[in-house]
C-alpha cells in the first residue's frame, strides 16, 4: 500500500450512503467477496457493479457507510475493484472496518466538491495529494494517524497482528 | 482534568490513569460478541491466523439471531460454521435456536454484560449496553477476530456530547420517542465519532427498558456509544443477573464535554420517523394520513417485555385492521414465556396478529415479514433506510410500540388516543 498511487474515474453519490444500499441485507447470507461485489451499491445505482473499472473511486458526501457494522460493505467495495472511497466524512464503524481491511479512505470536503461523476482522479498516498486530472485541480487530505498508517501498510489488522506475533 | 463516564471506563481498560479525546488506545475487552451475519467472516479471519485458542472462552458470545431459525440453505451454512467453531473452541456463551434471543436484549438480560464493562460486538447496535453504565460499541468482523485472539481492541477515545434530561414524560411517550426526538434534533451524524452521555433528573423517570432503547439507537446519530449513569434502577437490574462482579463508575464533576443538549421530557409527544432516515422525525400530531400494510413490534430496540405490554395494552379487546398484517417478535425466549404467562400472547393472537419465535427477521429485511414493492410498514425497529425491510421501493416508519399497535387497529399511522 505504501508505494501506491491510485488512479481511476469517479463514481459520485450524495450524503448518508448507508450500508444497506452498499450491500443490501438480502445478500448477507454469504460472505464470498465476488458474490458481494456483484451487488455492490445495487439499491442506489444498479449500474455500478457491472460498470466499475479496477482503480475507480467512490466519491460521496457526509456520513458515508452509516448503519450496520457489516464488513461486507468494505469487502464488497474492495472486491468490486474500486481502489478507495473519498467522502466528506465517514460513519465510524465503516471507518474502522476500512482500515482493518486495508481499503484506503480519504476525508476531504474540498475534493468532494471539486470532483464530478466521471472525472479522472489520482491519489498520491505518501505525498498526501489528491489530483482531479480532468479539471487540473489538486487537494491535500488530512494525514492518516501513524497507527492507522501501520494498519494500511501491513494490509489490514490481521496481517498487523500476525506480524506483531511473529515479532515477539 | 476530570473524565467523562466513557473516558473513565476506557482509561481503566487501557491500564491508564487518564485518557483524553483523540487518543488511540489498546484496551482490554470484557466481552466480545458476534452474530450469524458477522461471525462467519470473523471465524475465517481467526482461522487464517492459525490460532489454537481464544483469549478466554467465557468472554465471547456467539448469537445466531439475524437469519435464525435458518431462513435458507446459505444461512444454515453460516449458522453451522458458528456452531462448529463454538464447539471446537469451547465457547461457553453460544446460544442455539430455542435458547437464544436477539443479542442486545439477551446478553444484558443473561447478566453477561455488567456495569463498568468494556464490550465490543460485531454488530452496530452493540452500543445498547451503555444503558447499564458500560462502554460498548459496534466493530467489524476483523476487530472481532482480533479480539477473540488477543482480548484487546484498538479504540480512539471519543469526544463526549452531554445530554441533560429533565421533566417527566407524558402519556404514550416512551424511550423510543426520547431517542427519535434527539436524532431528529441533531441528525444521523449529529454525534458522529462521539459518546452520548445522559445526565439530569429526568433519568429517574426512565425505566431500564427505555434506557436500553435510547442507547440502542446511539448509532443512528452516528455515535460511538451511548451511556447512562449508574443509579438505583441500574443496580436493581444488574444485581439480580450479573454473572460477574462489577465496579461502579461515575463521571467526574469537572469532566470536559464537547457540547451539551437539553431535553425537557415533559414537552415531548410520541414521535414517528419517516422514510428513509431516522432523522426524518415528526411529532405524531403532524403525521397526517399515512395508510399502512404491515406493523412490526420487536427487535433489539423494542422487543422487551415492557414493549410487548405497551402494545398489548392498546390492542387488547380490539382487532387488527383488515388491510394490515401485524407481526410480534419477542426478543428472547424468556420474554416469549413471560408474554405467554401474562396473557399478552393471547391478546395479540386474538386480535389477529402473528406471534413469532425470537429473531431479528424483518428488522433487517431478512425474513418473517418482508415488504413487497410499494408496501408501507410502521415498525418499532431502529432503521428505515431504503430497502431495509424488503423491496427498495417499500417504506418503513419508526415508532414506539403503543403507536405501532394503535396504527395496526387504525390501518394508518395514529396514536392510542384515536381509538374509540
Ligand atoms: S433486531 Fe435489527 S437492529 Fe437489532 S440486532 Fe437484529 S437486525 Fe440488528
Amino acid at each position: 500500500m505504501s508505494s501506491g498511487e491510485l488512479r481511476g474515474k469517479a463514481w459520485k453519490y450524495g450524503d448518508d450512503v448507508d450500508t444497506d444500499v452498499i450491500i443490501p441485507a438480502r445478500y448477507l447470507n454469504t460472505s464470498d467477496p465476488a458474490e458481494l461485489a456483484r451487488h455492490c451499491m445495487e439499491d442506489i445505482d444498479a449500474a455500478f457493479a457491472s460498470k466499475v473499472s479496477p482503480g475507480d473511486f467512490i466519491v460521496a458526501g457526509k456520513n458515508f457507510g452509516c448503519g450496520s457494522s457489516r464488513e461486507h460493505a468494505p469487502i464488497a467495495i474492495k472486491a468490486s475493484g474500486a481502489s478507495a472511497v473519498i467522502a466528506r466524512s465517514f460513519a465510524r464503524i465503516f471507518y474502522r472496518n476500512a482500515f482493518n481491511m486495508g481499503l484506503p479512505i480519504f476525508e476531504s470536503t474540498e475534493a468532494v466538491d471539486g470532483i464530478d461523476a466521471g472525472d479522472r482522479v489520482s491519489i498520491d498516498m505518501e505525498g498526501g495529494v489528491l489530483r482531479n486530472e480532468t479539471k487540473g485541480t489538486e487537494y491535500r487530505f488530512a494525514p492518516v494517524p501513524p497507527f492507522m498508517r501501520d494498519l494500511l501498510a501491513a494490509g489490514g489488522l490481521l496481517n498487523y497482528i500476525a506480524k506483531r506475533k511473529k515479532g515477539t | 482534568m476530570g473524565m467523562t463516564l466513557t473516558e473513565k471506563i476506557l482509561a481503566r481498560h487501557a491500564g491508564k490513569d487518564v485518557v483524553a479525546p483523540g487518543e488511540l488506545i489498546l484496551a482490554k475487552v470484557d466481552l466480545a460478541l458476534g452474530n450469524d451475519v458477522t461471525s462467519p467472516i470473523a471465524i475465517q479471519a481467526f482461522r487464517s491466523l492459525g490460532a489454537r485458542a481464544v483469549f478466554d472462552r467465557n468472554r465471547i458470545a456467539l448469537v445466531p439471531d439475524h437469519f435464525a431459525p435458518n431462513k435458507d440453505i446459505k444461512s444454515a451454512e453460516q449458522a453451522k460454521m458458528m456452531r462448529e467453531f463454538a464447539r471446537e473452541f469451547g465457547i461457553v456463551n453460544y446460544f442455539e435456536v430455542g435458547r437464544m434471543g436477539i443479542e442486545h436484549v439477551l446478553l444484558p438480560d443473561e447478566g453477561l454484560v455488567v456495569p463498568g464493562d468494556l464490550v465490543i460486538g460485531a454488530d452496530s447496535h452493540t452500543c445498547t449496553y451503555g444503558a447499564l453504565c458500560a462502554f460498548s460499541t459496534g466493530v467489524g468482523s476483523t476487530d472481532l477476530a482480533a479480539a477473540m485472539l488477543s482480548g484487546e481492541v484498538w479504540l480512539k477515545v471519543p469526544e463526549t456530547l452531554r445530554i441533560v434530561l429533565s421533566g417527566r414524560p407524558g402519556k404514550w411517550v416512551e424511550g423510543k420517542d426520547v431517542i427519535l426526538h434527539i436524532i431528529g434534533e441533531i441528525g444521523v451524524d449529529g454525534a458522529l465519532y462521539r459518546a452520548m452521555e445522559y445526565a439530569g433528573d429526568g433519568i429517574a423517570h426512565l425505566p431500564m427498558a427505555w434506557r436500553f432503547t435510547i442507547t440502542n439507537m446511539a448509532i443512528e446519530a452516528g455515535a460511538k456509544n451511548g451511556i447512562f449513569p449508574f443509579d438505583a434502577a441500574t443496580k436493581a437490574y444488574a444485581d439480580g443477573r450479573a454473572k460477574r462482579g462489577y465496579e461502579v463508575v461515575a463521571a467526574d464533576r469537572d469532566a470536559r464535554y464537547e457540547a451539551e443538549l437539553s431535553v425537557d421530557l415533559s414537552t415531548l409527544e410520541p414521535v414517528v420517523a419517516f422514510p428513509h432516515l431516522p432523522e426524518n422525525t415528526r411529532p405524531l400530531s403532524l403525521v397526517g394520513d399515512v395508510p399502512i400494510d404491515q406493523v412490526v413490534v420487536g427487535s433489539c430496540t423494542n422487543g422487551r417485555i415492557e414493549d410487548l405490554r405497551s402494545a398489548a395494552a392498546v390492542i387488547r379487546g380490539r382487532k387488527v385492521h383488515d388491510g394490515v398484517r401485524m407481526i410480534i417478535l419477542p426478543a428472547t425466549q424468556e420474554i416469549y414465556l413471560q408474554a405467554m404467562r401474562e396473557g399478552l400472547m393471547e391478546a395479540f393472537v386474538t386480535a389477529g396478529a402473528a406471534f413469532s419465535t425470537p429473531t431479528c427477521g424483518p428488522c433487517l429485511g431478512g425474513h418473517m415479514g418482508i415488504l413487497a414493492k410499494g408496501e408501507r410498514a410502521i415498525s418499532t425497529t431502529n432503521r428505515n433506510f431504503v430497502g431495509r425491510m424488503g423491496h427498495p421501493e417499500s417504506e418503513v416508519y419508526l415508532s414506539n410500540p403503543a403507536v405501532a399497535a394503535a396504527s395496526a387497529v387504525l390501518g394508518r399511522i395514529g396514536g392510542p388516543d384515536e381509538l374509540g
